[in-house]
């Protein structure tokens, strides 16, 4: 996004100390600086002062993060903050110019990400799309698809989905390698206002069920807030971290969502700036007519 | 009987087109048909090398075409200008340079042609050795990495996310893609080469409800088009690569006109 708001960031990043500490949870808070931490022995996956710079920017840095089992953590931050290139960095798809990350041992992660644009000229039944690269699967296809809602959708074609059918067959996809940690990057793109509500009901009840630790990210608060456990909020460094009501209420993250945040909690305000075709070309009139 | 030159016609094709299928659909899968495009007659500079330094026609093609997608890799890095622009500068580049550099080497534009559209009933036993060895390795190598190839053309971020190693995934398919265009050089020409590969697939995908059914049916597509192509050259005298190419674009074009009445029914 825009440099004053990143450098003002940063400003108010390093006089943190001063704000109230009740009103900040969790680590990766206002520690980062106090030199090299240990890495959380319950933690799932851990990073410590992650760094990633490209051409010369740096994109994110100083970021601790830590997800533990049965814990769903939102990670939440303005378009260009660098949530995906966080996710991508802890999935090991992006090289860290500093920091480490260690994951528990034999820690898969089953990875949703945040746009699965499936290109038509290529036929693919949504069985077949599951048991890729593992036909051994096949047996257990019914039964996740059955967890995730999507059992209909079985024997038709990617490219036929709506947008919310398409996040289930990959979530399925995801659950099928038994991961005890689900990464899903905008699970809500291309879903309607009715879709967004089930799925992050069911991503809480797959917690529950599997006992899964959970790294979501969104670029907005108020619509995963019943869902999240903790909450970070993200500009390139971590602003702010904790339970979403203290968040919500963070001088940081209120002058991040200032605009948005002035509005009455709980309206869904989307930055459209992605693919309206599938399913998804109606989705943002229905979005609108939701709002009060 | 059947004229030695034209069973030879015929079985270079068939083998070509056999190969061509499944490769030609995962160049559609991944929208680098102009990818392939550029590559294939940036070939003709490696025909010009050849015939410089007398070193082996298939050889030098292979070495300048994975030259010029190491190129289109590099230069896709950059950011300002998009990809498709720089494709189009370097196919046309590289398609000028070609022509200039054999035409000055031959010194006759009659040959030129024949670079450019393949001269198929010229085919010798040797070529058939090449066809026929250099396509089951291309065959071979595909049927290996075929999940993975999968995999990356349904969605590449996921595929990397799970495991699959694409910097190894996508530089042996611009390999095999290389090696393809050299071995169809001399059918089709480096002009028609991603032709070959593409229009049966694009043939095959309205009936094809998996990867590989729409593999099989564009090699059935090809195989029915290389026989109907070859046959119509010879009854009215045409040309041989382009008589196929047009059979197979005829057919595509069927198959597009009966999937637009699909939708719309």
């Amino acid at each position: 996004m825009s440099e004053p708001r990143g450098s003002a960031a940063d400003g108010a990043g390093a006089g943190k100390g001063s704000q109230p500490p009740e009103h900040v949870h969790g680590p990766g808070c206002g520690t980062h600086d106090d030199g090299p931490q240990d890495f959380d022995p319950g933690a799932l996956i851990s990073g410590r002062g992650l760094r990633v710079a490209r051409r010369g920017r740096t994109i994110i840095s100083d970021i601790d993060i830590d997800i533990r089992p049965r814990e769903i953590v939102t990670l939440i931050g303005p378009n260009g903050s660098g949530k995906t290139t966080l996710v991508r960095a802890l999935l090991g798809l992006e090289p860290l110019d500093g920091g480490a990350i260690r994951r528990a041992d034999g820690v898969r992660i089953g990875y949703v990400p945040q746009r699965f644009d499936v290109d038509r000229a290529l036929p693919m039944t949504v069985e077949r799309f599951l048991e890729l690269g593992n036909g051994e699967r096949k047996a257990r296809i019914g039964d996740v698809l059955g967890e995730v809602g999507a059992v209909h959708v079985r024997s038709q074609q990617l490219g036929e989905l709506s947008g919310g059918e398409l996040q289930r067959v990959v979530l399925a996809r995801a659950l099928l390698g038994d991961p005890p940690l689900l990464v899903l990057d905008e699970p809500v793109r291309g879903v309607d206002y009715v879709g967004e509500a089930e799925l992050y009901t069911l991503i809480g009840r797959l917690r529950d069920e599997r006992g899964l630790g959970v790294l979501l990210v969104s670029h907005d608060l108020h619509v995963v807030m019943a869902a999240s456990d903790r909450v970070i909020c993200l500009n390139r460094h971590v602003c702010c971290s904790g339970v979403p009501e203290t968040v919500a209420q963070h001088p940081e993250y209120v002058r991040l969502f200032g605009a948005e945040t002035a509005r009455a909690f709980g309206v869904y305000h989307h930055h459209h700036d992605h693919r309206h075709d599938l399913a998804g070309a109606p989705a943002p009139e229905r979005r609108d007519g939701g709002l009060p | 009987m059947i004229e030695p030159f034209l069973v030879r016609a015929l079985a270079a094709a068939i083998g070509l087109a056999i190969v061509a299928a499944p490769l030609g659909s995962l160049v559609v899968w991944n929208r680098m048909a102009y990818f392939g495009e550029t590559v294939a007659q940036a070939s003709l500079i490696g025909i010009a090398l050849a015939i410089m330094f007398e070193i082996n026609l298939t050889l030098s093609v292979v070495l300048i075409t994975l030259a010029v997608a190491a190129l289109l890799i590099v230069f896709a890095r950059q950011k300002v200008v998009p990809l498709d622009s720089i494709l189009g500068l370097m196919h046309h580049g590289a398609l000028a340079l070609g022509v200039i550099a054999t035409s000055m080497l031959t010194g006759s534009p009659v040959d030129l042609v024949g670079f450019l559209f393949g001269d198929i009933f010229a085919i010798s036993k040797e070529d058939l050795y090449w066809i026929y060895g250099g396509g089951a390795v291309v065959l071979a190598i595909i049927a290996w990495l075929w999940q993975p190839l999968l995999r990356v053309s349904v969605h590449e971020e996921l595929a990397a996310a799970e495991g699959v190693s694409r910097n190894v995934i996508k530089p042996v398919f611009i390999l095999v893609l290389a090696v393809t265009i050299a071995i169809a050089m001399k059918i089709v020409g480096v002009l028609l080469v991603i032709a070959f590969l593409i229009v049966p697939a694009v043939a095959a995908r309205p009936f094809a409800a998996t990867p590989e059914r729409m593999a099989v049916l564009a090699g059935v597509v090809a195989v029915a088009s290389v026989v109907i192509g070859l046959g119509l050259s010879v009854n009215i005298d045409a040309p041989g690569g382009p008589s196929i190419v047009l059979t197979m674009a005829c057919l595509a074009g069927l198959s597009l006109v009966y999937a637009a009445v699909r939708q719309r029914g």
